[in-house]
């Protein structure tokens, strides 16, 4: 029989307030077992600890149950308090009576018997609790980050500079992201490239950082130190060691039919080509939906021309196995499709066009030549309409995304203010539910373009656009005027929300990381722990874990690297006890566990066993490998016969809790 | 018929193997019972292969193949998935066994026969699609398509997925088999026609367990409902539901490598139609995660123990009605 003690923590007016906690405490005194039950204001504060300390020597506790708030909260804490007294940490068991209880309950009644249920339960745990050792296991000491947006070339340069190799990888031919496709940056109006572009040839420069451009994330397995991932190198058709990048091949290939998706498809690339001019690495691409040679098996003249002869029509995509001892995920964000807004004539008129395509036509390097000039007919536009929170804030889930892109207010200020500094001649009406400008210097920049540009911010929303006769008659209502507005416009820009990229959640799959209704990333613990995500290892950067601007994701990049740093300088990780085991007299060697086990802990031995009569029987039965087992239980669900059970979670001990719960 | 009984004799005689799994006749002549044979005079004088041979003879093969020497087995068509879906699960030592795959018109049901007004049984044979069943008030003709058993009478497939020798012709797979009609009539219920529907059936459970003993995928060292270790084995007894429980838990446990050979109805004494459960699973791996036929290869993985990017979310649950239907 253990000597239980048990100790229900107030957490302040937390759990007091709703919870009797002198009545959880008295009632769980008497349980079987418990030894010694008392109450106490703050449990975690010192002189709770102490208490608890004082109270294991003094009525020789063989285990602790702990009334308080949630395990992630403090488990690790009240582990190493009883470890400190001598007690196996294993032997501590939290009832969680604050989140599943004193919080969301308000009859005083009710939440003080479902306390009391819930120390129960933790009881009847720890009478089947036994001792628990962690091993250790060793770091492997490089980094894997994906995504090569200005989050991910971040991330590595920071991790690169505390000395730790960097992977990057980019499934785009170029790193740089977005950020690449921006013409200025808010609230201070310098050049996207001109800050961005150092930065990418930092990146290909430092010996510490493998840039795996044109290539994808295939599979991973493993865990926290010691991850194995694929990663899938798309054939470029070029070799990108000989390429020199002189572009040569890029303004010869005869295929010039290709939407330039660096342009939005706002004009044609070849199909062979460098995304930009800064590209990193700048090395060709051919594009394999429209390259003739590679369809028809007829041209080849991108191979004639390059004298470096480093076209390879034959190439094949390559898989690459690496070890990483962390990840970060800095997988980015893309506008959202317009097509279900058309309301606002998006795919009627070229002339209506979202933010990020206004964008590459106020930009030197874009189709325009950075002069802004309508799509349609390519005259000066006069009259610009923006329209804000398209896409945004949207009420239910059939259109649109129910949160706000944090970004678009500062973003329209900025091209409005822009619009009017270069052609002072144009018209340029904002349309907005709220403008939002909380950060440094914004409030202050929004306040130049309505007071010095002299940029029209109405407050109301658009309802519908008309392209009629080359004009696009805009109908929008003035909330505070209260009164309808018709304007000709011939320009209409909308402000499209942003989402996480596509590849997140088949990434976050793999990763068995996380994630909310809208597929951001989860972060471990919102406010506290914002840069790491639930998995072990496995870290966020950038707009994949929320909306972001550059400075806030750049802020993140840094702190998520500072994390992978200080996990990296670690030579040994302390292992988690609690893994599978097979009854291997159980075990029938059907291999569930091991098809199911997404760490490939799982081995299979054929092991000699007593049989009956004397006699000898040679049986297939389950090895788990303790060090590689995370103790994520799959295995334990899909054993058929009930062979596997994970220490400290035993199918045992998790039954003996439901029967304490409905006694 | 007759070439299977050949075929026994034949690779007992000339040394291929050292036993031979196959059917024996009960107390009846149309009682056959799962047999192994060890000399070419006990095949002569016992060995049976008729349309009663329905049992399914792959999971003897789990003890078979591990006794030592050469083992040869008849395979119907759907006895070959249950073959295959065990030695996916490494139940089955294949070097041990020589599978010979018999091609199979479907098998039937005696007591189905003895409906059709065949009562006094003496003999049996097949002219096409007509049984000419001997009795002892003289001849009765049946059509076979009334006497098959449930299970034949919505066959899936009459292909023989592994074999190391065929008697009679390669089959194909029956895509239009009708076979989840019956749960389809089931899913149409209200939640409570379906609870009482269930609740009537397996009231009639007399917990022998016979169910359990012939179904291939129960493949266990020991079965969870016997393991007094494990605190489980005796959860709900205080309530008569327990009975039900079992069925429905072994329907969990089976469920995505369950081969649908239905050897659970044809041996429920109680005429409980349990493949009924097991079916209703493999309708809605189907519906969920794709067409998936367990034992039809050795490469896929059972859905439920495969994880994908495809796969659908737990939410699927509240978009069918789950929750309420």
């Amino acid at each position: 029989m253990q000597r239980i003690g048990v100790f229900v923590c107030w957490c302040g007016s937390n759990i007091a307030a709703t919870v009797d906690v002198e009545a959880v405490s008295e009632a769980l005194g008497h349980e079987p077992g418990v030894v010694f039950s008392t109450n106490y204001q703050y449990m975690c504060s010192q002189t709770g600890q102490d208490m608890i300390q004082e109270k294991i020597h003094e009525y020789g506790l063989t285990g602790v149950v702990v009334c308080s708030c949630s395990p992630r909260m403090h488990e690790a804490t009240f582990r190493k308090t009883c470890e400190k007294a001598g007690l196996n940490p294993y032997m501590v068991e939290i009832a969680n009576i604050r989140e599943q209880c004193s919080w969301i309950h308000k009859d005083k009644a009710e939440a003080t018997e479902k306390a009391i249920i819930l120390g129960r339960a933790a009881i009847a745990k720890v009478h089947l609790n036994a001792p628990l050792t962690a091993g250790t296991s060793p770091v492997t000491k490089r980094a894997l980050v994906i995504g090569g947006g200005i989050a991910g070339i971040q991330t590595a340069l920071d991790i690169a500079d505390a000395g730790f190799e960097v992977d990057i990888v980019e499934k785009k031919p170029t790193i740089g992201g977005k950020m690449t496709q921006i013409d200025k940056t808010f609230p201070t109006l310098d050049c996207a490239a001109c800050i961005l572009t150092p930065k990418m040839v930092d990146c290909a420069q430092n010996e510490k950082i493998s840039i795996y451009s044109y290539s994808e994330v295939e599979a991973v397995k493993g865990f926290v130190g010691n991850f194995h991932v694929t990663i899938r190198k798309k054939a470029r058709y070029v070799k990108e060691d000989v390429c020199t990048g002189c572009g040569l091949c890029t303004e010869k290939c005869p295929q010039k039919k290709v939407p330039n998706e660096f342009n939005l498809g706002m004009d044609n690339r070849r199909a062979i080509y460098i995304p930009f001019a800064q590209a990193v690495p700048k090395v060709a691409t051919i594009d394999p939906n429209y390259c003739t040679m590679l369809k028809t098996g007829k041209c080849g003249v991108c191979s004639k021309v390059c004298t470096a002869g480093a076209i390879d029509y034959k190439q094949k995509d390559e898989l690459i196995e690496r070890e990483y001892g962390a990840i970060v995920v800095a997988t980015g964000y893309n506008p959202i499709k317009l097509d279900q807004f058309d309301e606002f004539a998006y795919s009627q008129s070229p002339d209506v066009v979202s933010s990020l395509e206004f964008e590459r036509l106020m930009n030197a390097a874009g189709p325009t030549s950075g002069t802004l000039l309508r799509p349609s007919d390519h005259t000066h536009p006069k009259t610009i309409v923006f329209v804000q929170c398209v896409g945004s804030r949207c009420d239910g889930a059939q259109k649109g995304k129910p949160y706000c892109s944090k970004i678009c207010c500062m973003y329209t200020a900025k091209h409005a203010m822009l619009c009017r500094e270069k052609y002072p001649d144009t018209d340029v009406y904002v349309f907005y539910i709220d403008v939002r400008t909380p950060g440094k210097g914004f409030d202050e920049f929004y306040r130049r373009a309505v007071e010095e540009y002299g940029v029209h911010y109405i407050k109301g929303m658009v309802g519908k656009v008309v392209p009629e006769g080359g004009k696009l008659k805009v109908q929008a209502s003035d909330l505070l005027d209260n009164r309808q507005l018709h304007i000709d416009a011939d320009m209409v820009v909308l402000a499209a929300a942003i989402e996480p990229d596509e590849s997140a959640r088949p990434l976050a799959t793999m990763l068995t990381a996380s994630m909310d209704t809208n597929d951001f990333f989860t972060e471990a613990h919102p406010k506290l722990r914002p840069v790491e995500s639930p998995t072990a290892g496995v870290f966020l950067s950038g707009a994949c874990q929320g909306p972001k601007d550059i400075p806030e994701t750049v802020a993140q990049a840094g702190a998520a690297a500072s994390k992978v740093i200080g996990l990296l300088s670690k030579d040994q990780l302390t292992c988690n006890p609690c893994v599978a085991q097979p009854d291997e007299l159980m075990c029938n060697g059907c291999s569930s566990c091991e098809k199911v086990c997404p760490y490939g802990a799982i081995t299979y031995v054929d092991k000699e066993f007593r049989g009956p009569n004397r006699t000898t029987l040679l049986r297939r039965v389950a090895q788990v490998n303790p060090a590689v087992c995370q103790g994520c239980g799959a295995c334990t669900v899909a054993c058929p016969s009930g062979a596997m059970d994970l220490k400290g979670f035993s199918n045992k001990q998790i039954m003996a809790e439901v029967d304490a719960i409905c006694r | 018929m007759q070439r299977v009984k050949e075929k026994a004799i034949e690779l007992l005689t000339s040394g291929a193997v050292d036993r031979v799994l196959g059917w024996r006749a009960g107390e009846f002549f149309y009682d056959l019972t799962p047999a192994v044979f060890t000399s070419a005079e006990e095949v002569e004088k016992d060995f049976v292969y008729s349309v009663f041979s329905g049992a399914n003879l792959s999971k003897y093969l789990i003890a078979e193949s591990r006794k030592g020497g050469k083992v040869a087995v008849f395979l119907k068509p759907c006895d070959s998935y249950s073959f295959v879906q065990l030695l996916k699960e490494h139940r089955i030592w294949r070097e041990n066994v020589y599978a010979v795959g018999v091609q199979c018109g479907g098998m039937c049901d005696a007591e189905k026969l003895k409906e059709a007004g065949a009562s006094g049984l003496t003999s049996v044979r097949e002219d096409g699609e007509t049984l000419i069943a001997e009795t002892i008030y003289g001849e009765v003709c049946v059509e076979k398509d009334k006497a098959l058993l449930g299970k034949c009478q919505v066959c899936k497939s009459k292909k023989i997925v592994c074999f190391d020798e065929l008697i009679g012709e390669q089959g194909e797979e029956i895509p239009d088999n009708h076979r989840f009609d019956e749960v389809a009539k089931l899913e149409a219920m209200t939640a409570e026609e379906r609870f009482a529907f269930w609740r009537g059936e397996l009231s009639r459970c007399i917990r022998c367990n016979a169910c359990r003993n012939v179904c291939p995928a129960c493949s266990c060292e020991k079965c969870v409902f016997d393991n007094h270790d494990l605190g489980t084995d005796n959860k709900a007894a205080a309530d008569s539901f327990e009975e039900n429980m079992f069925h429905i838990i072994r329907a969990f446990h089976v469920a995505s490598r369950c081969t649908d050979c239905g050897e659970c109805s044809r041996v429920c004494p109680q005429h409980i139609p349990l493949h009924l459960l097991n079916r209703k699973f493999i309708k809605d791996i189907n519906e969920l995660y794709g067409e998936y036929q367990a034992g039809a290869d050795f490469e896929t993985k059972p859905p439920l123990m495969d994880f994908t990017k495809g796969d659908c979310e737990p939410s699927v649950v509240y978009e069918r009605g789950g929750a309420n239907a």
